[in-house]
């Protein structure tokens, strides 16, 4: 127990490494990408739970995603000031819309962030049960055909929808206040604390997903990956249990979508697409499937270099290609939670006991 | 006093009826054995009584309550457990952390309470552990209990199934041919164990080939031949009866 907080402190120390780096190198405009690049993070940590530990693949997170950035965004930019009636002035008495300025100087009624976002969280929640529950009665291909599917609606729905903004996407999303007078934006001016405030989120985030693994019903998750009957003859609720970590990944997701539209202001149909999602898997394929330290240092890494233009027009080949050589020579990850100790049997290993087995 | 009660249950698989209104009961604290030979749906019945299929008609009564169309899990919950013909350990899993998914049935903490680490989690946790390492010691498997479970010898993985079955500290318990793939000293090992099992209290329920194991600790034998019940009897009596010769050994002619 003592081990994981440590590694959470090792990392947190790691974050602060970064920015300070980037302080006395006066190269702060890199905290934008690495901002961006935690929010895409706790998609993955999210995912990697799915995936690792409850042993089901999702090809649609993307979506969820999306589902998350869009309705925070449509709800804090539709003004409702030409829509005055019974709800809406219910809804201003109790506070849960703002009055705000756009950037023409014209004033706009809208609801508020931290309502967009519940009602955000909320609508996913019931998505990922309604969809969950058939969907993660398949396996294998199957499942990630259906969930792919999945990403797929969401994709189109944003896309041939007007009053989303179709292809534009939504843009002039306001910022997401926080208490003490914190802003989630994406102004330079607070980039160091939005540095820290997203990166804070992941690391509150690893933090619960550890504790997760850890506990009992991580216990019955691995039981479950590993043999579903039997975890059922144990009396463990195997469809419950896939379907509650289906719904966590893609609070996860969506959670990162409403903060993310949040910092960059805006959110467009290009961040539910197919290859959005395979990008995610991809990352905690070679994080090491069971690893969420694997997956979050990969999602670091790579998230980062791609948000920076790295690989410039290969951008999505990179992660398909990567995806491909995983699948195709270590299935179980590139960063496996054995990995040293695989490698020291490697290397140890005698022709007699090979053959004792 | 009864406590399971197979009452004319039947399944048929398309042109295969492989259970045909059968019907036994078990008394409680006691060790009951199903066998047959091949093909004789032994296993079909294990199925049908553990949730994992429903039976087309009949009916399963166990502990005073109808389970045939309860799930694997519902009738865990209820004190039913059982192990596997092929034996289902989980893999990448150590054997103490295999018998802790045993104590799963007996302890509380949620998805919400195991993230947050909630404080009432620790002591359950540590309750979980204490019992685990209880049972792998009378099972004489404590010292494997770092060990990955999959790679432990066949006859210690049997052993390490049981173990995860008791920590659910079931009614009764049922054994998918516990002996398969043992070795002489090995299956006397098992018929003590399991002899044992019994002695605290848990009825058994167990499908075995091996007839001197069978004959031995069972203290009833119900015979199946082509899904249909041809005799049910004390050991002994069995081993005289002519249908149960005949179906084994063949017709005299």
């Amino acid at each position: 127990m003592a081990r994981r907080y440590f590694a959470i402190a090792a990392f947190a120390g790691l974050i602060v490494a970064i920015q300070l780096t980037t302080l006395v190198t006066a190269t702060g405009y890199y905290l934008t990408q690495l901002t961006m690049t935690a929010y895409y993070s706790l998609i993955v940590v999210g995912l990697c739970m799915l995936i690792g530990y409850a042993g089901q693949i999702s090809l649609g997170h993307a979506g969820f995603f999306a589902i998350g950035g869009y309705v925070t965004a449509f709800l804090t930019t539709f003004d409702l000031k030409s829509h005055q009636g019974a709800i809406v002035s219910l809804l201003s008495k109790s506070g849960a819309l703002v009055s705000r300025q756009d950037v023409y100087g014209g004033s706009l009624l809208t609801v508020h962030p931290w309502l967009a976002c519940v009602a955000a969280i909320l609508l996913t929640v019931v998505v990922a049960y309604l969809v969950g529950g058939p969907v993660l009665k398949l396996k294998g291909h199957y499942l990630a055909m259906a969930t792919l599917g999945i990403g797929i609606i969401v994709y189109r729905i944003v896309l041939g929808t007007d009053f989303l903004g179709a292809s534009d996407g939504i843009s002039e999303v306001p910022g997401f206040p926080l208490p003490g007078g914190l802003l989630i934006t994406g102004d330079s001016s607070s980039r160091v604390s939005n540095y820290y405030l997203a990166w804070g989120m992941v690391i509150l985030g690893m933090v619960l997903l550890l504790n997760l693994i850890h506990s009992r019903v991580g216990r019955a998750l691995a039981a479950v990956h590993g043999a579903e009957d039997a975890a059922g003859a144990m009396g463990i609720p195997t469809a419950r249990y896939k379907l509650n970590t289906f719904v966590l990944s893609a609070v996860f997701a969506a959670l990162a979508g409403v903060l993310l539209t949040h910092y960059n202001g805006g959110i467009g149909p290009s961040e539910a697409g197919v290859m959005k999602s395979v990008r995610y898997v991809a990352i905690v394929a070679i994080g090491g499937m069971a690893n969420l330290w694997g997956a979050l240092s990969m999602s670091l890494v790579l998230n980062y270099l791609s948000l920076r233009g790295y690989f410039g027009t290969y951008d999505d080949a990179v992660f398909g290609v990567i995806l491909i050589l995983i699948m195709l020579f270590t299935p179980d990850g590139l960063l496996r939670r054995h990995l040293f100790s695989d490698l020291k049997r490697a290397v140890s290993r005698n022709p007699a006991e090979e053959e004792a087995t | 006093m009864t406590l399971l009660s197979v009452r004319g249950v039947s399944k048929r698989f398309g042109g295969l009826q492989a259970v045909n209104d059968l019907s036994f009961d078990v008394a409680r604290g006691s060790i009951k054995a199903l066998i047959g030979p091949n093909g004789a749906g032994k296993t079909t019945l294990f199925d049908l009584i553990s949730g994992f299929l429903r039976p087309d008609r009949g009916e399963i009564v166990f502990g005073g309550a109808e389970i045939h169309a309860m799930s694997s899990c519902e009738v865990a919950v209820r004190g039913m457990v059982r192990t596997f013909q092929h034996i289902r350990l989980f893999p990448k899993m150590t054997v103490l952390e295999n018998i802790m998914v045993g104590r799963h049935v007996h302890s509380n903490a949620g998805f919400l309470a195991g993230m947050l680490n909630l404080p009432f989690t620790w002591g359950e946790e540590r309750r979980i552990r204490e019992k685990s390492f209880e049972i792998m010691e009378s099972l004489g498997i404590a010292a494997q209990a770092r060990t990955e479970a999959v790679s432990l010898a066949y006859g210690q993985q049997r052993v390490v199934e049981i173990g995860r079955a008791l920590a659910c500290e079931p009614k009764l318990l049922l054994l998918d041919e516990p002996a398969a793939g043992l070795n002489m000293r090995e299956t006397n090992e098992m018929g003590r164990l399991i002899s044992r099992i019994r002695d605290t209290g848990v009825t058994v329920l167990l499908v075995e080939h091996d007839m001197s194991l069978v004959m031995k600790i069972s203290d009833e034998v119900v015979v199946l031949s082509y899904g249909e019940k041809i005799a049910e009897d004390r050991p002994l009596a069995i081993q005289k009866n002519r249908e149960v010769i005949r179906v084994y050994l063949g017709d005299d002619q």
